[in-house]
């Protein structure tokens, strides 16, 4: 057997005290499609990555066609035969198809490009993909399915050996899986080595005849397809005792609080309805894109929706308007600290202050000393680490960033709190330190709505859970009852329980697995 | 890490300092201080050296002169704060200058009602301009340049060519009326220091205005916050076009005479000024004392340079070059401060960095 397409062994990679990866291994046999398959976070991305030449490992084995490999750049990823597909393709709108294909590297001389050479080319690549896209039309209006299929002509004309497809199906119809399926079984016979990331095990089953498993960064398992099952790469992508890592005390379950009812968002979710009661920790499970932030930001009203209701104790609350949503006692806090969280060139005093300073006016009269005299006890509350409240909250670390967003909405005394990945990028120690505090104020008596992709601390902390797949709610699963693989399975499986679901509502754009 | 379960009753653990630095160094070493320190040094040293520029009339033609640019610079301090700009206040200069006129001299309307009906107009003209950038979302550069053509022409459009200088003595008397005999000072300095105050009070002491500054920094976490982003940014071109509006009322009294082409250009003084006086374009960064001094050091150096014979060239280069240097100071104080907080922190990676790792984690 010749030389396999890739290998990386024992591969390890930190970002600041953050390890991504710690010691990853996937190796692609060329004619063969791989699936690469984990949680958020298991590190896939991160591995893709230095693959890609977007980052360079810290240690580890990483060789391409037999031979040692380290890019420093995207652009020597490319020339020693890498391509890799994004979920959302990077074209340039304006210039047409095949100038898209050769961008760099048009035929013709260097003064002149032949573009009747360029357009015979491209015809060819189509034709030879079995799809049929005019070579002179312009990138822009091309469906997502076409733009991959552009990448893919363009990985092919570059001689790709080794093609990376980065959750490629998310934004697809079924025709146009189909389309991508069969140009990748195509590339595979052709002998050219290919890795299909996705979360939907269908097509993991349909399409790849090798798994690999990651978790936490690590790697877990490599099989064969025949000889493994659903359940069996779930019960490895989560593998781990939860129920220690999380101390969720139980706490009295009270009167509802928050009653959504049939709230609908065309385009990001349908008919979701859902209550929280007050003590209770309601867990919101699902894959990044799912639609869950879509959700908890229409509830608190930073995005409107289109149909349903929110009532927070029994009143109505007016979409689109989160002052209304504060007043009433509600508080989000939100999946991007620095975007959303924060002001992170203001001050921790006015950070923190930031939604109680309407009732710190005396007179009419609002002073940094008295947003001063209400931050500072809050800051402490939360063990802010700060040498002085003008400090800008940008020098913090993230940890305590998410101190001071915590301590900003605990200060509005809400009777529902709405938390978006609560521990997302922060040390391990203030992250059970807010594990702690959630369940404390859980036991105070409020409602708790967490939203995570991290499905040991949703696991742990929810007393229900609740998994959205595509838009829609499609299990509510009692904590006694959770487990790893049926929050899995129900992350994974839109058909599972709301028949006759269309991909009307889709997966959204995954901005952060993009940008990421 | 016992406090985070503590009950609200009890006791914080800790307390932190106020502020991380002394007292005057948080008044003294800011920009602000530095325009109005550069203010009161060419303030001094011309009337140690220019002949003339000491006597009260000299002071009192600088106030009558920059009152326009100085009404004007006060909401557009707001407008800049939040990310956004108005480029549009010297037509609406022009635009309420000929409503006076108009409504006054031809249709025979009193003159509190001609010049409440010219406010309303300014106040219509910036809700015009804060609607399609609040509401429909347009980048108030653009919309403000359209705007600034389109109220420019109506004004021209209702006035041609021709001038409207017939006004009652007493009302022209009162732009221009002193506060006591041949003090320096006009009286209508007392109604702009009183509203010059309602601006600061807004911008500086009150909720809303804690919006205006996260609006401009961080529109997206202002939202979040529950900071009407959108409001906000209504009412403040609101104001501005009202002020605008007022600033066309006076511009018609002090000279005599509502014409299409009055105040033609001012924006950019107004922008200039409220620049130099340390407000960040980028929005999120400034404040209103900063801006009254940078209204005044340009004033002073106009008032100077002419007194000296020079021509109006040779100041305006002086006074962009200044504006240059000042947005050159920005940028190299920053970078200072940022290389300094970078040493601070030691072999530490930065907070991006560390930042940037983590979101990677996240798929």
């Amino acid at each position: 057997m010749a030389a396999a397409t890739l290998v990386l062994k024992d591969v390890s990679k930190s970002f600041g005290a953050v390890r991504a990866l710690r010691s990853a291994s996937l190796t692609v046999q060329p004619g063969s499609i791989h699936a690469l398959v984990g949680e958020n976070g298991a590190g896939k991305s991160t591995l893709i990555k230095i693959v890609a030449g977007v980052h360079r490992r810290d240690a580890g084995v990483f060789e391409l066609n037999g031979q040692e490999a380290d890019f420093g750049s995207t652009a020597e990823s490319k020339a020693a035969g890498v391509a890799v597909i994004y979920q959302e393709p990077t074209l340039f709108p304006d210039l047409d198809v095949s100038e898209n294909i050769f961008m760099g590297r048009q035929p013709g001389r260097s003064w002149r490009i032949d573009k009747g050479a360029m357009y015979a080319e491209a015809a060819a690549l189509f034709q030879r993909l079995g799809v049929a896209i005019d070579p002179r039309r312009p990138a822009k209006g091309l469906s997502i399915a076409d733009q991959q299929i552009l990448e893919i002509a363009k990985a092919i004309s570059l001689d790709a050996s080794l093609l990376i497809m980065d959750e490629p199906t998310a934004a697809l119809s079924g025709v146009e899986v189909e389309r991508l399926f069969n140009v990748a079984r195509q590339l595979r016979d052709e002998g050219r080595g290919i890795v299909f990331i996705s979360h939907r095990f269908e097509e993991v089953f349909e399409l790849c005849d090798t798994v690999t498993v990651m978790r936490d960064g690590e790697y877990v398992s490599t099989e064969r397809i025949a000889d493994t099952s659903v359940d069996g790469i779930v019960a490895k992508m989560v593998g781990r005792e939860v129920s220690e890592l999380f101390p969720k005390t139980p706490a009295e379950i009270g009167d509802v609080v928050l009653d959504v009812a049939g709230l609908t968002s065309p385009g990001l979710f349908r008919d979701v309805s859902f209550q929280v009661r007050a003590g209770e920790i309601v867990g919101l499970a699902g894959l990044v894109g799912a639609g869950r932030s879509e959700i908890a930001r229409a509830v608190f009203g930073v995005d409107s929706y289109s149909e349903g209701s929110v009532r927070l104790g029994g009143a109505q609350i007016p979409g689109g308007n989160p002052r209304a949503a504060i007043a009433a006692g509600m508080a989000l806090i939100p999946e991007d600290r620095r975007k959303q969280g924060l002001v992170t060139e203001g001050s921790v005093a006015r950070n923190v202050a930031g939604v109680i300073r309407r009732g710190l006016s005396r007179f009419g009269v609002l002073t940094t000393a008295a947003e001063n005299r209400a931050a500072g006890p809050w800051s402490a509350k939360l063990e802010v680490k700060t040498s002085a409240l003008d400090m800008r909250a940008a020098t913090m670390s993230g940890g305590n960033q998410q101190k001071v967003v915590i301590a900003k909405w605990l200060a509005t005394n809400p009777s529902l709190l709405i938390i978006d990945e609560p521990t997302r990028g922060i040390d391990v120690g203030t992250k059970s330190e807010v594990h702690r505090l959630l369940s404390d104020l859980a036991g105070q008596g409020m409602a708790i709505l967490m939203i995570s992709s991290e499905l040991p601390e949703v696991l742990g902390m929810a007393d229900r859970v609740l998994v959205v797949c595509e838009g829609r709610l499609t299990a509510d699963i009692a904590r006694d009852d959770a487990t790893p693989e049926n929050v899995m399975h129900a992350a994974t499986h839109r058909d599972g329980h709301v028949a006759g679901a269309t991909t009307a509502g889709g997966a959204g754009p995954d901005s952060q697995e993009v940008s990421a | 890490m016992s406090t985070l379960t503590a009950s609200p009753d009890q006791a914080p653990a800790r307390t932190y300092p106020s502020f991380s630095r002394p007292l005057w160094s948080r008044v003294l070493l800011t920009r602000e201080m530095a325009v109005i320190g550069l203010f009161l040094l060419v303030y001094v040293f011309s009337s140690a050296t220019v002949e003339n520029f000491s006597s009260p009339l000299t002071l009192y033609y600088l106030f009558l002169d920059n009152i326009p640019v100085l009404l004007i610079a006060l909401p557009m301090t707001a407008v800049i704060i939040t990310g956004e700009i108005d480029l549009s206040v010297a037509s609406v200069v022009g635009l309420s200058s000929c409503l006076v006129g108009l409504l006054h001299v031809d249709a025979g309307l009193s003159m509190p009602v001609a010049i409440v009906l010219a406010l309303l107009a300014g106040l219509a003209c910036g809700a015009f301009n804060g609607f399609l950038v609040a509401y429909v979302g347009l980048p108030s550069l653009a919309v403000t340049i359209g705007t600034l053509a389109l109220y420019r022409g109506i004004a021209e459009g209702l006035l041609g060519t021709a001038a409207k200088t017939d006004f009652p003595q007493s009302w022209k008397d009162l732009a221009t009326a002193q506060l006591g005999n041949s003090s320096p000072y006009p009286v209508v300095l007392v109604p702009i220091a009183v509203l010059a105050l309602l601006i600061a009070w807004m911008l500086h002491f009150s909720s809303f205005g804690r919006g205006i500054f996260e609006i401009g920094l961080n529109d997206e976490a202002a939202h979040f916050t529950g900071v009407d982003v959108a409001r906000t940014k209504l009412l403040l071109f609101m104001i501005s076009g009202v002020v605008a509006a007022l600033a066309g009322v006076y511009y018609t009294l002090r000279y005599g005479s509502a014409r299409g082409d009055n105040a033609t250009g001012m924006e950019l003084q107004v922008v200039a000024a409220v620049l130099l006086g340390g407000v960040s374009i980028f929005g999120g960064r400034g404040a209103l004392h900063g801006v009254i001094a940078g209204v005044l050091l340009i004033g002073v150096i106009r008032s100077a340079m002419t007194l000296e014979g020079l021509t109006v060239n040779v100041t305006n280069i002086v006074i962009g070059g200044l504006l240059v240097l000042s947005v050159l100071s920005t940028s190299l104080l920053a970078g200072i401060s940022a290389l300094r907080s970078r040493r601070a922190s030691g072999s530490r990676s930065g907070p991006d960095a560390t930042a940037a790792g983590k979101r990677s984690l996240s798929s």
